[in-house]
């Protein structure tokens, strides 16, 4: 199990300092030290990786906020920023001689403008939130992750979140306009604005999904998008996976971006149809959902046009859904896989490689042989149109050397993605879960690239150090004992 | 087809051990762009090919000095396209329209060139061939460093090969033309903008209106009757003239400005009379007066403004940047080009 790379410890006195500094910025109850207060902040979504930290900071105020970044600047304490914790890399893991800085507190819509689209947000303000508060005005924020209910707006910038609606509406980086951002020493500076570009280098594109290395978000502008008037979707079950891998590629090559288009394994069906009744074929080896939306004629056209491919491609059964209530239940089993997957087995670990698509039959092949290899069960749900794949590993953690089972099929299906051309994170970060990979995925040089770029930001490492770029060190240990081959 | 990569190579080399900057160059057709080009001209026109193309997973890799005719072409045969719509200019190259990062007409509604890059590799300033991104729709391993290189202007390396995501062409397309003054015409695009209506770009100049909806084709005929106006029957050759820049409007020989503002933006107290894109976002000025006055009305507004094209370079053409985010750009270009040899001054006169 791999920890955060150690960073400086601090001295006694040094801590007494840097509580003292934090008492006089916070009021009493914003200031965790306690070892019990703790605990709920040893882990985000990724709880095989926890780890205590110094204390957790709960600021209210951009002020409180720059004040905690000067204080631990000046003493070099590195620093953990939290939204929701439902990120499943790692991403928010603490640093043991670190400060968490928790951006719970930051819950205000602050501006929705129905004429611009735009909404100005807070960081702690939850995704779904913002839809649900720009739903007067006929207006959403597209990108929808599985965690919407919960996760956070700095979160998913942290991340550049995606969701099952991301081939049509983009990641989170096509719909952040602005970004209100704190640099490490407390200076706040103002990246991107109201307009749809800035003068200079694109530094918004840089921020998002920069993991909370680069500056802590104080305030987002997003885009909103105006709510289409219908959506429907179209659930079409094969007998065999790459009859409908191949069906995506057909649907694709008839000129169709479905607003949606997601695929779902046998084992994975069977989980979520256990859980969440919402009708599943069985007897499929692979179900696909693609999703229509717009105009009632655009969607009727649309449709039709998708339903003619699905079927040329050999799908044994298409069904439409004929309302609202029908739709949401069959998307319902899609949205419910990871935790319909987490009724069957104690534990499970969610990869999140990205591939190229024509490579799907190949990958889903080789991961049932490694899954075999290391005598552990995968399902497989996929963002079929944009080759996100979400290989989820069952283990049982109780269980003598299954952690170490599961991380290493984890680790092989990484390295897979990266054989066939593909990525080893699509949407979730690389966070402390992926970091020993990115030796893997990039050169020693581009990896330089990377600490360059952090550098230009925080140049002694003090934002969440130990995730998402590995030191040089790092890699020679990975090459030597991390590749489980 | 040829890969010259070595040759680049050898040549950022070079001019690395004789510490000598170079003007990166691919068609020439911005040279206009920018604040001027300085250094020995380091030619990218012989590094060209489409690399690898899938219709299917909407992704094409590109060497950069192949021409945007040539790709576009390409892509056409598969009915497929640049849904950011890059201005050609006469012989514009990929590698240009990253690095410049212009979109055209599409852009307010299907994103912007950084938006479409999957992935590059290029030439850093020790020589160093790297590649990020990649050939797939979502990625999120490392800093995002293909996106930053769109409008960087070329100053923190030389683009080998771009990676774009192309989008399927639209099924049907109509435009419209509605006689609006200013003032209406920009609450009319805002309007729109927030309702599910098909979109796909607007130009309004001397009184008129102009709305391109592109979609399926049901969805394409219900908007044409919601809007009404009048069917526009060149549209074809308007939309290009647009993209071009190839109206009267921008044969002047005064300054050309480049404000761009939040959409809502009420018309702005400037002399003259805008040609407005983008829904509102983009307004397009000619005018020669002093650039303090642009510039502060632009980030009154809430956006920014570029000297596009003629007038007093001397200041810059972009708008100044705060203190703390020109020290990070300054970083970022040395960590890239630790010697300023691409492109030194052409983005801002700082590096």
């Amino acid at each position: 199990m791999g920890s955060p790379e150690e960073h400086r410890q601090l001295s006694e006195a040094e801590i007494a300092r840097l509580i003292a500094g934090l008492r006089r910025i916070l009021a009493t109850d914003s200031l965790l030290v306690a070892q019990e207060d703790l605990v709920p902040y040893e882990c985000d979504g990724l709880t095989a990786y926890r780890q205590l930290p110094l204390l957790v900071a709960l600021p209210r105020t951009e002020a409180e906020v720059v004040a905690i970044l000067r204080l631990c600047h000046e003493l070099r304490v590195p620093l953990v920023a939290r939204g929701a914790g439902t990120g499943l890399s790692g991403g928010a893991t603490p640093v043991r001689h670190g400060v968490v800085l928790s951006l719970a507190k930051f819950m205000r819509i602050l501006d929705i403008d129905p004429v611009a689209r735009t909404a100005r947000v807070q960081p702690g303000v939850r995704n779904l939130a913002i839809s649900e508060a720009a739903a007067p005005h006929g207006l959403y924020y597209a990108p929808d992750p599985s965690s919407q209910i919960a996760c956070t707006i700095g979160g998913n910038v942290a991340e550049n979140a995606g969701g099952v609606h991301c081939l049509k509406y983009g990641l989170t980086v096509h719909n952040v306009l602005r970004l209100r951002l704190a640099l490490i020493d407390g200076t706040v500076v103002e990246i991107g604005s109201g307009a749809l570009d800035s003068p200079g280098y694109d530094l918004l594109a840089l921020t998002i999904g920069s993991e909370g290395m680069l500056g802590i978000v104080l305030e987002a502008t997003v885009k909103l998008t105006p709510k289409p008037l219908l959506a429907q979707v179209a659930m079409a079950s094969f007998d065999d996976v790459i009859k409908a891998g191949n069906a995506v590629a057909d649907i694709i090559a008839a000129g169709i971006i479905p607003a949606g288009l997601e695929m779902m394994d046998k084992p994975a069906t069977h989980a979520v149809e256990d859980y969440v009744h919402a009708g599943y074929d069985l007897n499929a080896e692979a179900i696909l959902l693609a999703e229509s939306d717009g105009t009632p004629e655009e969607v009727a056209e649309e449709i039709a046009a998708m339903c003619a491919v699905l079927e040329k491609s050999g799908a044994t059964e298409i069904r439409v859904s004929r309302d609202e209530a029908e739709r949401l239940k069959f998307w319902a089993g899609r949205k419910a896989a990871f935790p319909a997957v987490g009724r069957i087995t104690p534990d499970y670990l969610c990869m999140d490689g990205t591939i190229p698509r024509k490579h799907l039959a190949h990958v889903l092949t080789r991961i049932a042989e490694l899954a075999g290899e290391y005598r552990l069960r995968c399902a497989n749900v996929f963002h079929a149109g944009d080759g996100n794949l979400h290989p989820l590993i069952m283990f049982d953690a109780n269980k003598e050397g299954e952690v170490d089972r599961a991380t290493a099929l984890g680790g092989r299906i990484l390295e897979l993605s990266v054989e066939v051309g593909g990525t080893i994170t699509g949407e979730h970060g690389v966070g402390i879960e992926k970091v020993g990979q990115m030796c893997v995925q990039f050169l020693p040089e581009e990896l330089a690239a990377f600490r360059g770029v952090k550098a230009a930001f925080d140049e002694h490492t003090l934002l969440n150090p130990g995730k998402a770029v590995p030191t040089p060190r790092r890699c020679s240990e990975y090459r030597l004992t991390g590749s489980a081959k | 087809m040829s890969d010259v990569t070595e040759a680049l190579r050898e040549r950022v080399l070079a001019a690395a051990v004789d510490k000598t900057p170079l003007r990166i160059r691919g068609g020439g057709t911005k040279d206009f762009y920018g604040n001027k080009p300085e250094g020995t001209l380091l030619d990218t026109t012989n590094h060209t090919g489409i690399v690898a193309y899938e219709p299917t997973e909407l992704v094409v890799t590109v060497r950069a000095g192949t021409r945007l005719a040539e790709l576009e072409a390409a892509l056409v045969e598969k009915g497929q396209m640049l849904a950011f719509e890059p201005p050609h200019f006469g012989v514009a190259t990929v590698g240009g329209s990253v690095a410049a990062g212009l979109s055209g007409p599409r852009r307010a509604t299907a994103g912007s060139v950084r938006d479409f890059v999957l992935g590059v590799k290029l030439l850093d300033g020790k020589g160093e061939i790297l590649s990020f991104g990649g050939q797939v729709m979502k990625n999120v391993a490392g800093y995002d460093v293909s996106r930053l290189m769109a409008g960087a202007m070329g100053t923190l390396g030389l683009l080998l090969e771009v990676s774009l995501k192309v989008l399927p062409k639209p099924h049907a397309e109509a435009t419209l033309r509605l006689e609006l003054p200013q003032d209406k015409a920009i609450e009319t695009m805002n309007r729109w903008g927030g309702q599910p209506l098909p979109v796909s770009a607007t130009c309004w100049s001397e009184g008129l209106l102009t709305v391109r909806l592109s979609g399926a084709r049901a969805a394409v005929a219900a908007a044409r009757e919601k809007l009404g106006g009048e069917a526009v029957a060149d549209a074809e050759v308007f939309w290009r003239a647009v993209r071009e820049q190839q109206m009267d409007f921008f044969s002047g020989a005064q300054a050309l400005w480049r404000l761009s503002l939040p959409s809502n933006t009420a018309p702005l107290d400037l002399p003259g009379n805008p040609l407005i894109e983008w829904g509102g976002a983009l307004r397009w000025l000619t005018f020669d007066g002093p650039a303090e006055i642009v510039r502060e009305t632009a980030a009154r507004a809430g956006g920014h403004a570029t000297l596009f094209r003629g007038g007093d370079k001397s200041a810059g053409v972009f708008q100044p940047l705060p203190g703390p985010l020109m020290q990070i750009h300054g970083s970022l270009k040395r960590s890239f080009d630790p010697q300023g040899l691409f492109n030194p001054g052409r983005l801002y006169s700082d590096f």
